[in-house]
Formats: C-alpha cells, sequence, structure tokens
C-alpha cells in the first residue's frame, strides 16, 4: 500500500534497509500525536528553553510607508534564532520516546545543524552534522558554533558539495546505524512520515499567529507570506490559516539571479521544476532532461536546494497557495529598508518572504491586513550578509584580523 | 494445485551449469569512459563472470558508498547521458552471451517515463532490472510493466536485507522472480562485510523465503569471500572491489581478478 501522499506527491521511496526503521519511527511519531501529553510536553519545551510563543509584530513604519498594516511573525526570536528549533526540538522528544541515542543531520546554511547540536547537548545525544564541503567554507561561524556544542561536523565531499550532498551523506550514515539513531530531517521534505511530521512541529507558528493576529486587529490577515526553501516554516504559519479560504498564503522562493538565467531555485514559481523522486520522496524538481539534478543558486544558503515539500507541492496544484520568486537583489533591497525601518535583521532566507512581499503590495488593497513570516535572523550570518551588502568597512576589519592572526 | 510460475530466463541460466556459485559483476556506464567499460566488461567476460550488472549514474546515488557514488558523479562530470547509456547497454546484451542486468535509481527511469523506459529494457533483452529506491509498495506498476513487456524475459529483482522481519522477506519472496540480491548487512556498498554465523543465519532466513536463487552482495572483495558463500547462495556480487583494482591497476588486472575468484 502506498503512504504519506498528498495529490500525488510525497510517498516512501526508501532503500528496503531502512523499510524497518522507517515503519517504526511512523509508529512513534503516530502514537505521539494521539497523546496530548507529548503536545502539552513539546509546548513547555518550547515555552521555557526556546521562548515561545514569539510576537507578532506590527510593523508600524512600513505600514505608514506602504499604507497596509502589516505584521510580523518573530520566528527570528528563537533559541538559535529562528524556526529550525520549533523542528528539532519536537525530534528530540521523539527520539527520547523511541530509546534512541545518536541523532545525525544533514545542514545546508548551518542553521538547522546548529539548531539540531543544541537539542542534542540539551538532551544528551550524540550528534553527528553532515555539511557540503562548499558549505563548511562559506559558513564557518556556524561550523564553529556546532563544534563548540559538542557535534561532530564532517564536510562532504561528493557530489555538489552542497545541502542535497549532505542529505544523501546521512542517509548514508542512517542505513547502517538506524539501530541506535535517528535522522533529524530539517525540513517538511524526505520519506514518509518525515514532511507530515515536520509540518506538525511547525504548526506551532500558525496556531500562535492566528490567535495573535485576531487578538490584535480583531481579523483575519489578508495574505501571509513566507519563504520557501525546503518549506517547513512556510508549512508552519499557512497551517494556521489553511481553513481560512480568504486568506492567500503565498510562498515566496529564491529567485537567485532572476527566472530567466536558470541561476535560481524556484521549483514551484518556474517552470523549470519537473515531477521526480530523489532524497525518498515524489516532488517537482529542478533537474535535467536524465533526471539528473542540477546546481540550484542562491544568496540564501538555506533555500538552495533542488526539491520542495511534497505537502507545498500539492497545495500549488490544489490552488490553495501561490508560489512566486524573489532575486537575490530584491533580498538585498529588502533587508536594507527591513533594517532601516523596524530595527529588525532578518535572516536572507527570511527576507524572501519580506521582499515577495513588498514587491506586490501595489495588488493588496489599502488598509488590508498583511502577515509576513520573519524565519530567522540575520545577524548570525555577519559574514554571508556583508559580503551581499558588499561592505567596504567590514572588509577592512576582516583583512586587518587577518593580518593580526598572521602575525601572532 | 499450487500455481508455480515458470522459470524466468534469468533464473534459468543461473541455474544451468555445474559452477558452485557464480559471480555476478558490476559496472558503473561511463567511469572512466564507455569504451573503458567495454574494455573491462570483455575483460570480465573472459574471466567467466556470469552475470553483470551495469548502472546508469544518478547524481543522488543514496545507497552506494564513497567508491561507487564518486564513479557516479565523475561519469557525469564527464558528460554521460543515459541515451549513449542505454545504446552501449543495447550493444552489450549482443555482444555478450551472458545476462545483463540494469542497475539505477528510479528518477533514471521516471525521466525517461517509466513504462517506456523498460518497454525499451525489455526490447534490447535487458534481464533483469534492480532500483534500490523503489520499494515493494510503490514498484506495482513497473513490476507489471516487466511482466507485460518482458514476458519472463525481464525480471524485477527484488532485495532482502539483514533488517527485513521474516514476514516481509516473505511477502518479498513470494513473488520474486529471477534471483533476490540480498543485502549483506547495515551500511552502504564497499564497506567491510563480516563472513560470519550472523551472515549466514540471515541467508538461512533467505532461502525460507523464496524458491528463486539468491544473490549476495555489498562487500564480497576476495576469493575467500566467495568460497564461504558456496552452498549458502547461487550467485557473489562483487562490485566496489573491481572497480578499486580497475582504478588501481588498469581492465587486465579486472580480468585476472575475476578469474582468480
Amino acid at each position: 500500500m502506498k503512504t504519506g501522499y498528498f495529490g500525488t506527491f510525497g510517498g516512501a521511496y526508501i532503500p528496503e534497509i531502512l523499510h524497518e526503521t522507517f515503519r517504526r519511527l511512523t509508529e512513534s511519531y503516530e502514537l505521539a500525536r494521539k497523546d496530548p501529553d507529548f503536545w502539552r510536553e513539546y509546548l513547555e519545551v518550547m515555552e521555557n528553553y526556546s521562548g515561545r510563543p514569539t510576537p507578532l509584530t506590527f510593523a508600524e513604519n512600513l505600514s505608514r510607508h506602504y499604507g497596509r498594516r502589516i505584521y510580523i511573525k518573530r520566528e527570528d526570536l528563537n533559541q538559535t534564532g529562528a524556526h529550525k528549533a520549533n523542528n528539532v526540538m519536537g525530534q528530540g522528544l521523539l527520539v527520547r520516546r523511541m530509546g534512541k541515542k545518536r541523532v545525525i543531520a544533514e545542514t545546508g546554511a548551518g542553521q538547522h545543524g546548529v539548531a539540531t547540536a543544541t537539542m542534542a547537548a540539551r538532551m544528551g545525544f550524540e550528534c553527528v552534522i553532515y555539511m557540503g564541503a562548499k558549505d563548511v567554507e562559506r559558513q564557518r561561524p556556524n561550523v564553529f558554533w556546532m563544534q563548540q556544542l559538542g557535534a561532530t561536523v564532517v564536510p562532504v565531499t561528493s557530489g555538489s558539495c552542497t545541502l542535497k550532498d549532505a542529505i544523501n551523506e546521512a542517509m548514508r550514515d542512517w542505513v547502517g546505524s538506524m539501530d541506535d539513531t535517528h535522522y533529524v530531517l530539517g525540513t517538511a521534505c524526505g520519506a514518509h512520515p518525515f514532511p507530515e511530521m515536520v509540518s506538525w512541529f511547525q504548526s506551532i507558528i500558525g496556531t500562535e499567529a492566528r490567535g495573535q493576529i485576531l487578538k490584535q486587529t480583531g481579523c483575519l490577515p489578508h495574505r501571509v507570506y513566507a519563504c520557501v526553501g525546503g518549506g517547513s516554516n512556510a508549512m508552519g504559519i499557512f497551517q494556521g490559516f489553511m481553513d481560512d479560504p480568504q486568506v492567500e498564503l503565498v510562498g515566496v522562493e529564491a529567485g537567485g539571479d532572476g527566472l530567466a538565467t536558470g541561476r535560481h531555485a524556484a521549483r514551484l514559481a518556474s517552470d523549470d521544476g519537473r515531477v521526480g523522486v530523489a532524497h525518498g520522496y515524489r516532488t517537482l524538481f529542478l533537474q535535467d532532461e536524465d533526471g539528473q539534478m542540477r546546481d540550484t543558486h542562491s544568496v540564501a544558503a538555506g533555500l538552495d536546494y533542488v526539491g520542495v515539500s511534497p505537502i507545498l507541492a500539492h497545495l500549488q496544484a490544489i490552488g490553495r497557495v501561490r508560489f512566486i520568486a524573489a532575486a537575490d537583489h530584491a533580498v538585498v533591497a529588502a533587508l536594507k529598508t527591513l533594517m532601516r525601518f523596524e530595527g529588525l535583521i532578518g535572516a536572507l532566507e527570511s527576507t524572501h518572504a519580506v521582499a515577495g512581499a513588498f514587491a506586490e503590495m501595489e495588488d493588496i488593497p489599502e488598509g488590508a491586513v498583511v502577515i509576513i513570516n520573519l524565519s530567522g535572523r540575520g545577524d548570525k550570518d555577519i559574514f554571508t550578509i556583508a559580503d551581499a551588502l558588499e561592505d567596504p568597512g567590514w572588509r577592512e576589519f576582516i583583512v586587518e584580523k587577518a593580518r593580526m592572526y598572521r602575525e601572532s | 494445485m499450487m500455481n508455480v510460475p515458470s522459470p524466468s530466463l534469468l533464473e534459468k541460466h543461473i541455474r544451468t551449469g555445474s559452477d558452485p556459485i557464480k559471480i555476478m559483476s558490476h559496472l558503473v556506464l561511463g567511469y572512466p569512459s564507455l569504451e573503458e567499460n567495454r574494455l573491462v566488461m570483455d575483460r570480465m567476460v573472459a574471466a567467466g563472470v556470469h552475470i553483470i550488472e551495469l548502472q546508469i549514474p544518478f547524481s543522488e546515488p543514496i545507497a552506494d558508498g564513497p567508491i561507487i557514488a564518486r564513479a557516479n558523479q565523475e561519469s557525469l562530470k564527464r558528460g554521460f547521458c543515459v541515451e549513449d547509456g542505454l545504446n552501449f547497454i543495447a550493444e552489450s546484451v549482443v555482444r555478450y552471451p551472458i545476462p545483463i542486468i540494469i542497475m539505477t535509481y528510479v528518477n533514471i527511469l521516471m525521466a525517461q517515463g517509466m513504462e517506456s523506459f523498460i518497454q525499451r529494457a525489455a526490447g534490447m533483452g535487458v534481464r533483469g532490472l534492480i532500483v534500490p529506491d523503489l520499494p515493494l509498495e510503490e514498484a506495482g506498476d513497473a513490476m507489471g510493466w516487466c511482466q507485460g513487456y518482458g514476458r519472463g524475459g525481464l525480471d524485477w529483482i527484488r532485495l532482502f536485507t539483514p533488517t527485513t522481519p521474516d514476514a516481509r522477506l516473505a511477502l518479498l519472496g513470494r513473488e520474486a522472480s529471477g534471483l533476490v540480491y540480498c543485502v549483506a548487512r547495515r551500511g552502504v556498498t564497499g564497506q567491510h562485510t563480516a563472513f560470519d554465523p550472523a551472515l549466514m543465519g540471515f541467508l538461512n532466513r533467505c532461502r525460507r523465503a523464496t524458491r528463486v536463487p539468491l544473490a549476495l552482495g555489498f562487500g564480497v572483495r576476495s576469493r575467500e569471500d566467495v568460497q564461504s558463500l558456496v552452498g549458502k547462495v547461487e550467485i557473489a556480487v562483487v562490485g566496489t572491489a573491481a572497480i578499486e583494482i580497475h582504478l588501481a591497476q588498469g581492465a587486465d588486472a579486472v580480468g585476472q581478478f575475476f578469474a582468480g575468484l
């Protein structure tokens, strides 16, 4: 029997050796889902460890500027500075229930790796993070933190040395280590039950946001924007409004150098995505005629991925979620605006949602309520953002710092 | 009366001859090149290899270990395309008197259209398909097309693993055809396998679960490994070890290696 489908997307395309592991994981997940104590414990952990509920901030200056009432959901205020905490703490509690002692994870930009490393430190698990060798080079600060937190970071030198190759390498670990190890997948992708399970943990965002917007404005939002890499933060906030057909849900993908250039990571917003199966699930992938995965591009490493959540692919197919893309340059401009107008430093990934919303403001009725999910904060990405902003003072500082290291 | 399906061409080939055990070898197409693949296959067949498994490279080879994964990647980097690979496979079927099996990942089939890929493979005379990321639950259509287009000539090859419970082994084994590929241990291709009582226990479980011949792969590297499998399985699969020898010593050495098995 086929399981884990959302329309024609999803499924569990796993090697036979993992069949039993997935069967047990699905069983544990379904038991947890039926058990009110599990969710109660989860909420308690998120409240006391991660600072939830996160605020819904009225963006006063942007609202005045655009003539629409703009609210920002502050996932940047989570432990480790992104929505990733919601997923890893949930999976961590599940790992405890399953009695496993070791966790592994893939990471692209390093956010999910850092989040997993904090969870492992807190819960007492051994932790190994697979990270593409190129990403290790680009995201040294996150590598530093993962190591300080006690995790082993393994640079992956196969394939394109990026996120998709880190996923493959984590799978290779798991097919050998499943007896005592859980693979903490970082987004709402992969084989069943991961897309559904990760979305469940992230639904905490949407549940809070719905309550908060009703309390603050007395009405539902006109639109909700979220950036889409794998799709977990988008799934998180969208679920709060799924049953409100009057609320338009908009996913913003990485437009990179522009959709026409082919150098992007827009699986749903461009015409380049084709149905395929990889990494354990069926969705739209950026692939060539032969079915080989293509290289993707984005200023935001966390959105730079060939596939996308099968649940989002389905929601696009049935017309419930609309997808657009924001190009690198628009994202950098939106980041500056967000900082200057509201004092908020968004992660480059999250700022795609902001850029997408800004681009469409004129289509939104004046005075209407808009929610933007700010999935993570950017100050921790100072190296990447300083490069994206081409800041000369920062460059000077690094050159000077390097000179000091050389001479010491 | 029980309805016992007549054995496929692949199964008949395996059951023919007096060898105590048969050898299945493996190549990654286009690595280092199709010309070099041809040389190596000539040597393998001359050395008495009984079945050859040809892997069509994929950019995301999750079930393969570092050596074969790198071979996939290198082949693609050198410009391998599936059309050239399929033409090479068609020529190989004509050129060699032994069965040729295709191993690849499901997305390669999907990109060509799964049905037309299988129809084409059947038409060429390919004897088996191994697709490790298309589990039984998802393989219904593919198995149907293998039967429909192959008519006993093209087998959908199922996998047994040490983590597969008996009930599932029985489910997988009941309608298996051609051979069942037994994965010797947890982990990916190319790592060390212990030829110990636990492995033999697993092979006994496999034997009880199916009537078709068993092939054991993952970590078979030497004459000793092969000898220890005599009487336990019909086929020993040698993959990574041959790639390593080819890399280090060239095509002739691969021939000698297989002759020595």
